[in-house]
C-alpha cells in the first residue's frame, strides 16, 4: 500500500480497510494482518499501526482477541453508515474543489448528467 | 527520555550546538532532520557520551552520558569497523564490550540481510558496509539506538532493506530509536515525533502525525518551509 505523506497515515489505515469493508473484500468475522505483519508489510511505524487498530477496536470494527488475532466484527448498519460517512468526503472534495475553479451546484449537477451520458447510462 | 538543557558546543570558530533544548521521549522512533553542518551529528555524539558539552546539560533518564553507555547502540556516520576483520571477527570483538548482545538476533539478520561472517569487512560493497553496521547495533537489545545518517549515499533496494529491518526489530513502545538523516522522504512513515534542526538550534518539533492532521503537508514539505525563512 502506497501512503500520501501530506495526511496522517493512522487514518489512511482505517480508510483503507473501510473500503475493503464496503467492497465487500472482508466481512465479519475475517481475521486482518497482525499489527506487526501489517507494519513490516506496509514499512511503516508500528507505533501508527497500533494506533490505527486501537481506533478501529474503539470504532467497533474489529476485535482483538489475545493469542488469536485481529478480527472484523462491523457489520450492518455500519457498513451503511461508514459508506455514506466516506461518500460524504469524497463529496466534500469535489464540491470544495469545483467551487474553487468558479463552478455553481447547478452547472456541477449538469457536468455530472453529461458525464453520466458519456460513460453509457450510468457509472 | 533523553534530554538537551541549554546545550551548546563550539568546535573552533563553529557553534555547532547554540543553547540546544529538546526532550527526546521515550519509546518512539525519533527523526533529527536538518541539511549538513545543523548539529545532528554533533547531537547524537553528545547523547552516545562521545563529546561533551560546552555549556548546559545532557541527561538520559536522568544520568549522565557517560554513566549510560551500556543502555545506548551507536551506529556511526564513519566507517567504524576495521577493514581487515571478517564480519564474524567485528561480531565477536563487539559482543565482548556488551553484556545486551542478542547471538540469536545476530544470526538470524545475519542471513535476513544477506550478509555472511566469513566476509571481509574491507573487502565488501558500501551497501553491506551499512547492513553490517545496522546489524552490529539492532543486535544488541539496547533500550535506545541511536542512528547517524543510516541511508546516506546507499542504493535504493538497500534503504529498504535497512528500513524493513528496523521496523521488523522495533519493540514498540519500549525502544526509543533516533535517526538523524537530512533524506527525509525516506523516512516520512517510519518516525513518530520529528525534530528539525539548524544553526545548532531546534526550529520546530512536535508528531508526524499531528503535523499531517493540523498542516496537511508532509514531513518534506514543513522541513522546506521552516528552513525557507532562516536560509533567506
Amino acid at each position: 500500500m502506497k501512503f500520501d505523506s501530506s495526511r496522517p497515515i493512522y487514518r489512511q489505515i482505517i480508510d483503507s480497510y473501510k473500503k475493503q469493508l464496503i467492497r465487500g473484500e472482508l466481512k465479519t468475522g475475517d481475521k486482518i494482518l497482525s499489527q506487526r505483519e501489517y507494519a513490516e508489510q506496509a514499512r511503516i511505524n508500528p507505533n501508527t499501526v497500533q494506533r490505527a487498530y486501537r481506533e478501529m477496536e474503539a470504532l467497533q470494527m474489529v476485535e482483538t482477541q489475545r493469542g488469536q488475532g485481529t478480527f472484523i466484527i462491523a457489520a450492518e448498519p455500519m457498513l451503511t453508515e461508514i459508506k455514506l460517512e466516506m461518500a460524504r468526503d469524497v463529496l466534500e472534495y469535489f464540491v470544495g474543489e469545483m467551487k474553487s475553479l468558479g463552478y455553481t451546484c447547478a452547472q456541477m449537477i449538469s457536468m455530472l448528467e453529461e458525464e453520466e451520458k458519456e460513460q453509457g447510462g450510468g457509472f | 527520555m533523553i534530554e538537551f538543557k541549554e546545550v551548546s558546543k563550539r568546535f573552533g570558530s563553529t557553534l555547532a550546538l547554540d543553547k540546544l533544548d529538546a526532550n527526546f521521549p521515550t519509546g518512539k522512533i525519533i527523526g533529527l532532520f536538518g541539511p549538513n553542518g545543523a548539529g545532528k551529528s554533533t547531537s547524537i555524539k553528545m547523547i552516545a557520551g562521545l563529546n561533551r558539552p560546552d555549556q548546559g546539560q545532557v541527561l538520559i533518564d536522568g544520568e549522565l552520558p557517560r554513566m549510560s553507555k551500556a543502555r545506548i547502540a551507536y551506529l556511526p556516520e564513519i566507517d567504524h569497523l576495521y577493514p581487515w576483520m571478517t564480519i564474524g571477527q567485528a561480531a565477536g570483538f563487539t559482543r565482548s564490550f556488551y553484556v545486551d548482545w542478542d547471538n540469536n538476533k545476530y544470526h538470524e539478520l545475519l542471513k535476513y540481510l544477506n550478509l555472511s561472517a566469513e566476509m571481509k569487512i574491507g573487502k565488501i560493497s558500501k551497501g553491506q558496509r551499512a547492513k553490517t553496521k545496522l546489524l552490529f547495533t539492532v543486535a544488541r537489545r539496547a533500550p535506545y539506538l541511536l542512528m547517524d545518517e543510516p541511508l546516506s549515499g546507499i542504493d535504493i533496494l538497500t534503504r529498504e532493506e535497512i528500513i524493513n529491518t528496523l521496523v521488523r526489530d522495533y519493540r514498540e513502545g519500549e525502544q526509543t530509536i533516533i535517526i538523524s538523516t537530512h533524506e527525509i522522504a525516506e523516512v516520512e512513515s517510519l518516525v513518530d515525533e520529528v525534530f528539525f534542526i539548524d544553526q545548532g538550534k531546534i526550529m520546530l518539533s512536535g508528531s508526524a502525525e499531528e503535523f499531517r492532521v493540523e498542516r496537511g503537508q508532509s514531513l518534506v514539505e514543513i522541513m522546506k518551509e521552516a528552513f525557507r525563512h532562516v536560509h533567506q
